[in-house]
């Protein structure tokens, strides 16, 4: 019978991590291959600011001279490589923080 | 509707610094609760999709965009404490990395995003779940209904925000009026991404979605031993 559980364990265990890889897939294509067509008109909140007049009490970012700042990388003269970059990036630090995070977080069986 | 710095004066930001504070804090105990070996993995790639998505604006119309916040999706996959602590996640990394999202506005943006967009996505959650008829297909519905008020509701709470502490002399009716409109359009991009996906790990392991759960408990089978009566 435990035979049967485990296989049973054993499959589910497998299709989760599929679950998992198909995610992380589809967030690389969307950061590093789709980012470079979105849309490039300013935000809802940023364009109400620029309708109500109050857009220039943004101060300059404190993070501004960030490699990464604004999602281009800098030194990269192809715009498309540039974003594409800033996203993988972007995925590889919050994927190590989030699952860090959640892992140390988890009830342990 | 990542805030700048610059925009809600000092104290208004210490204000929603400190809510964000306590809220991550209570987050961390709740989180706790919500993930265990199985569902830790998860968590973690939901925070990974939410940052992937929010960097995909979609046209809304008028020179305007927007992108997902992810709150509701968050929320409806790994339950909310954790849905709170992948978007804190996202916004850090957003904050510290990409200059998107102001430093003195981390504490904004986690009360708008991380907080009130989950949160209320939550809340349609629990209600809804109680008004409609208990099948596991009504479950995208409701991740629609979810995504599409969560976003107008951090509109909402922006406005308040600013009427507390905003930079600028702006009529707050108006304010109100133009964030709704824009952000009532953003919720229903928001809605249907959100009903896809919920919809789409629903046809493939229904038993991973938090919102599901209460469709899938079913009576378990019992082995009594004895003699049969």
């Amino acid at each position: 019978m435990s035979s049967v559980t485990d296989t049973q364990t054993r499959v589910e265990r497998r299709s989760r991590r599929l679950v998992v890889l198909a995610v992380v897939l589809v967030s690389l294509v969307l950061a590093v291959g789709v980012s470079s067509f979105a849309s490039a008109h300013p935000d809802g909140l940023e364009y109400v600011a620029a309708q109500l007049g109050f857009e220039d009490t943004a101060g300059d970012h404190a993070t501004a001279g960030s490699p990464v700042a604004d999602y281009e990388a800098t030194g990269v003269e192809d715009a498309r490589l540039s974003t594409g970059l800033a996203g993988l990036l972007g995925v590889a630090v919050t994927a190590a923080v989030a699952f860090a995070l959640f892992w140390a977080l988890r009830r342990r069986a | 509707m990542h805030v700048p710095d610059g925009f809600l004066d000092l104290a208004t930001s210490a204000g929603t610094a400190a809510v964000a504070v306590g809220g991550l804090a209570l987050a961390l105990r709740g989180g706790r609760r919500e993930l265990d070996d199985r569902l830790a993995p998860l968590a973690g790639v939901t925070a990974v999709f939410v940052f992937a998505g929010q960097m995909i604006n979609f046209p809304v119309g008028a020179g305007t965009s927007g992108h997902m916040i992810g709150g509701a999706l968050a929320a409806l996959l790994v339950g909310p404490w954790t849905a709170t602590l992948c978007l804190s996640v996202v916004l850090i990394v957003q904050a510290l990395l990409f200059s998107d999202g102001g430093i003195t506005a981390l504490g904004t943006n986690i009360t708008l995003m991380a907080l009130v967009s989950v949160w209320t996505a939550w809340g349609a959650y629990l209600v809804l779940s109680r008004l409609l008829p208990r099948r596991l297909s009504v479950v995208p519905w409701v991740a629609f209904v979810a995504g599409f008020v969560s976003v107008p509701a951090a509109a909402v709470a922006f406005t308040g925000l600013y009427a507390l502490g905003g930079q600028a002399p702006i009529p707050l009716d108006s304010l109100l009026t133009v964030m709704l409109g824009w952000h009532a359009v953003i919720g229903l991009g928001e809605a249907v991404i959100t009903a896809l996906i919920v919809g789409s790990v629903l046809a493939v392991r229904p038993d991973l979605v938090r919102a599901a759960q209460p469709y899938l408990e079913r009576q378990r089978l019992e082995i009594r031993e004895g003699s049969p009566a």
